[in-house]
């Protein structure tokens, strides 16, 4: 028997594995992310010298404003009048001028600036942040402050939060990274979950309306058939996914090495301990940030990252195949769609409302629980650490709740694939369900 | 020995009976019509043979043991509504269906070779079904029904879709397989399509049989020793009057009964009349044995 579901989960894995929309699909997602990044990095690296040749002229009529010249702008100041600034903006030779009227340090009205392109919102933000540091300092200069010993008195401040683990010990914990696992993880997830389940549900669709179904269900059991089709396309996309990984993981650090930025964990290992000291001291904050990556529990999240993303995946896998038996072409399948889309969605909105802003408030607790919302919750809860008693509930109900699909699908695809051309209504799952 | 024997079967859908108390018992090594209009119970049997169904009540038996899931491995099965993975190769399709039947990879090679070759397919065994032609896919579907050499090859609507170049291929080859041993129920409900190729046939109508044996048999019984005659009459000569009587251009024909009287008795009184050119025995089609069961079973 099981030498029979074997038969169908290689049929239907090969079917799509060597399918050419397949394999594009495969090669071309995981070079689209590396490209993109690699787009960007060239734009920003070629942008930067251009940007800061950028001269403006100053006409200032209080002849108090010394602009300091930043990454984006360098300031010239050569007492021009506005009708010479003009003639040098239009020439070419200056990117704008600046004109400063004379003004109450207190109302500062009138500032204006002129330029042939218009200048972006970042410009016109870099000129006021300039001009508002500049009337601070005549201000405290002003009251008998000196700028230098107010600059003295900020101190940057960063708190580093460590977790207590209750055995003893404890470890980093950062709410950003662990937001941005959690947002991955449970994403990553709920895809899978739509994509793949379409997929079942197209197969099904398929078997009927050629109608094959008539012929495989005369040699092998409904049951064997749905089960084999459901692991099947899983494992279809779980090697996908694999292969995604490896290629992204691969690509990434070749556009990252050709613009001189090695991954970091490489640098780490090439590194002997004294030059790790000394690079600590020179990038605490690379540090931080790999002391972080190294605070996470990769056991714990890579292991319910598989279980969560398979039992999600078997759990609504029967609702797909079922959906597909019941009716005779796609478009049909909508109204059945809502057991699926509606606590999908509530799992997927749940984990940006409630479990990600806080994944320990009781909203996100029973998210975490209930098997229909619990793939996509839990994953969001998993980096923050989630006891293992809470984790073993969720887990062991996700497993009877995909049971209990499963079983419930297997009826209505037993009777549903032999139902040709009649309107099918929940009324009639039901009573398939009821059947023997 | 029967090869399928099924005893008080019953299956309901709801309201509607779809089998009522149903006995049947299919011998070895014959061809096996089943008949009967559309909605009389024939695919419902099929299917519980095939177990894609379950029976209400009743029992089956296949070689004297109770049906079980290994019989799959015994029967093959083409249904009325069949078809084929469209984006398969033949030959991964073939070897697919003949390993669900519980074949082993190696030995259904060399079997779906063999008819490829004989239904000269060949050329085509790396080609998808979506590249082939109707006749042609057609043909792998036969082959995928037999592949396994089942012992009881069981066809619902054999030749529904086939054109007649290949409905006479597979016809012979059902006949060859019938010679080489298997047993093969033909389920239709156009009769006179299998009444050369049957030699013992059921009749289903509305859940019920209510017709069955050999087809010499049925067809001894449904006698009515009636005789058509064609004959010229002699020149001035009045006939009495007969049944269906017609005149035609050089000839008279009519029909007569036998009364108790052998044939030849009748001739000799024919002969009276003039000369006779044709005197034959009629004998009722399948189809209107079947319709006059109907009316007897009304009446």
């Amino acid at each position: 028997m099981a030498n029979k579901i074997f038969l169908v989960i290689k049929r239907e894995y090969l079917a799509r594995v060597k399918r050419r929309s397949f394999i594009v699909a495969t090669i071309i997602t995981p070079l689209i992310f590396p490209s993109i990044l690699g787009v960007f990095l060239w734009i920003a690296l070629s942008d930067m010298p251009l940007e800061g040749s950028k001269i403006i002229e100053v006409v200032d009529e209080n002849r108090t404003f010394m602009l300091e010249s930043n990454e984006m702008f360098v300031f010239s100041y050569r007492g021009l009048d506005r009708e010479e600034a003009r003639e040098q903006v239009v020439q070419g030779n200056r990117y704008g001028y600046l004109y400063i009227p004379d003004l109450d340090v207190n109302r500062p009205l009138g500032i204006t600036f002129y330029s042939v392109e218009p200048p972006g919102l970042s410009m016109i933000g870099n000129l006021e942040a300039a001009i508002q540091k500049k009337l601070e300092e005549i201000k405290l200069f002003a009251s008998g402050i000196d700028p230098e010993v107010l600059s003295d008195l900020k101190t940057p401040v960063n708190i580093k939060a460590m977790r207590l683990a209750i055995g003893g010990g404890e470890t980093v914990s950062n709410t950003v990274v662990n937001y941005g696992v959690g947002f991955i993880a449970g994403i990553l997830i709920y895809t899978f979950i739509f994509v793949y389940g379409n997929q079942i549900m197209q197969g099904v669709i398929e078997e009927k309306s050629s109608r094959i179904i008539e012929i495989l269900v005369s040699s092998l059991k409904p049951f064997q058939l749905m089960m084999g089709k459901i692991i099947g396309i899983g494992a279809v996309g779980l090697t996908q996914f694999l292969i995604w990984i490896i290629l992204i993981g691969l690509v990434s650090s070749l556009v990252m090495g050709y613009f001189g930025l090695q991954m970091p964990q490489q640098q780490l290992l090439e590194m002997s301990g004294s030059e790790m000291a000394n690079w600590q001291n020179e990038n605490t904050q690379l540090f931080e940030i790999m002391e972080l990556i190294q605070g996470i529990d990769f056991y714990t999240l890579i292991f319910s990252f598989l279980i969560y993303f398979v039992g999600g995946y078997l759990l609504y896998g029967a609702f797909f195949a079922a959906i597909g038996a019941a009716v005779d072409n796609p478009s049909d399948a909508q109204q059945f769609m809502f057991p699926v889309t509606i606590p999908l969605l509530m799992a997927y909105m749940g984990l940006f409302i409630f479990v990600l802003d806080d994944p320990n408030s009781n909203a996100s607790y029973w998210l975490s629980i209930i098997p229909f919302t619990s793939p996509v919750a839990m994953m969001g809860r998993v980096s923050y650490g989630v006891p293992w008693i809470e984790l073993a509930l969720s887990i062991s109900l996700l497993t009877s709740g995909f049971l209990f699909t499963t079983w419930a699908a297997g009826k209505i695809y037993r009777i549903g694939i032999l139902v040709h051309g009649s309107k099918v209504s929940y009324k009639t799952l039901w009573k398939w369900i009821k059947q023997n | 020995m029967c090869i399928l024997k099924i005893e008080s079967l019953n299956k309901r859908y709801g309201h509607h009976v779809a089998l009522r108390d149903f006995h049947l018992a299919v011998p070895q090594g014959t061809v096996f019509g089943l008949l009967g209009p559309n909605g009389a119970g024939k695919t419902t049997l099929i299917r519980i043979v095939n177990q894609i169904i379950d029976q209400d009540s009743g029992s089956i038996w296949i070689n004297g043991e109770s049906l079980k899931l290994s019989h799959v491995r015994n029967i093959g099965y083409l249904p009325e509504e069949r078809g084929l993975y469209k984006a398969m190769k033949v030959e991964d399709q073939l070897l697919y269906f003949a390993q669900i039947k519980g074949l082993e990879a190696r030995a259904a090679a060399s079997k779906i070779h063999l008819w490829l070759e004989k239904l000269s397919l060949i050329p085509w065994k790396s080609k998808k079904i979506e590249e082939l032609s109707k006749g042609m896919a057609q043909k792998v579907q036969f082959i995928a029904t037999v592949i396994h050499e089942p012992k009881l090859l069981i066809l619902d609507e054999p030749f529904s879709g086939f054109d007649p170049v290949n409905a006479e291929i597979i016809k012979n080859e059902i006949l060859e397989l019938k010679n080489k041993g298997t047993t093969i129920i033909l389920s239709t409900h156009r009769m006179e399509s299998v009444e050369l190729l049957c030699d013992h046939i059921a009749m289903i109508n509305k859940a019920d049989k209510i017709l069955d044996g050999p087809v010499k048999e049925i067809k001894k019984n449904a006698k009515m020793h009636r005789y058509r005659v064609k004959l010229v009459p002699n020149p001035g000569m009045v006939l009495p009057s007969f049944e269906h009587y017609k005149q035609e251009e050089d000839h008279v024909s009519f029909t007569v009964a036998l009364e108790g009287k052998a044939p030849n008795e009748v001739i000799s009184e024919l002969m009276d009349y003039g000369e006779v050119h044709c005197f034959e025995e009629i004998i009722p089609s399948i189809e209107e044995i079947f319709i006059q069961k109907i009316n007897e079973s009304h009446g």
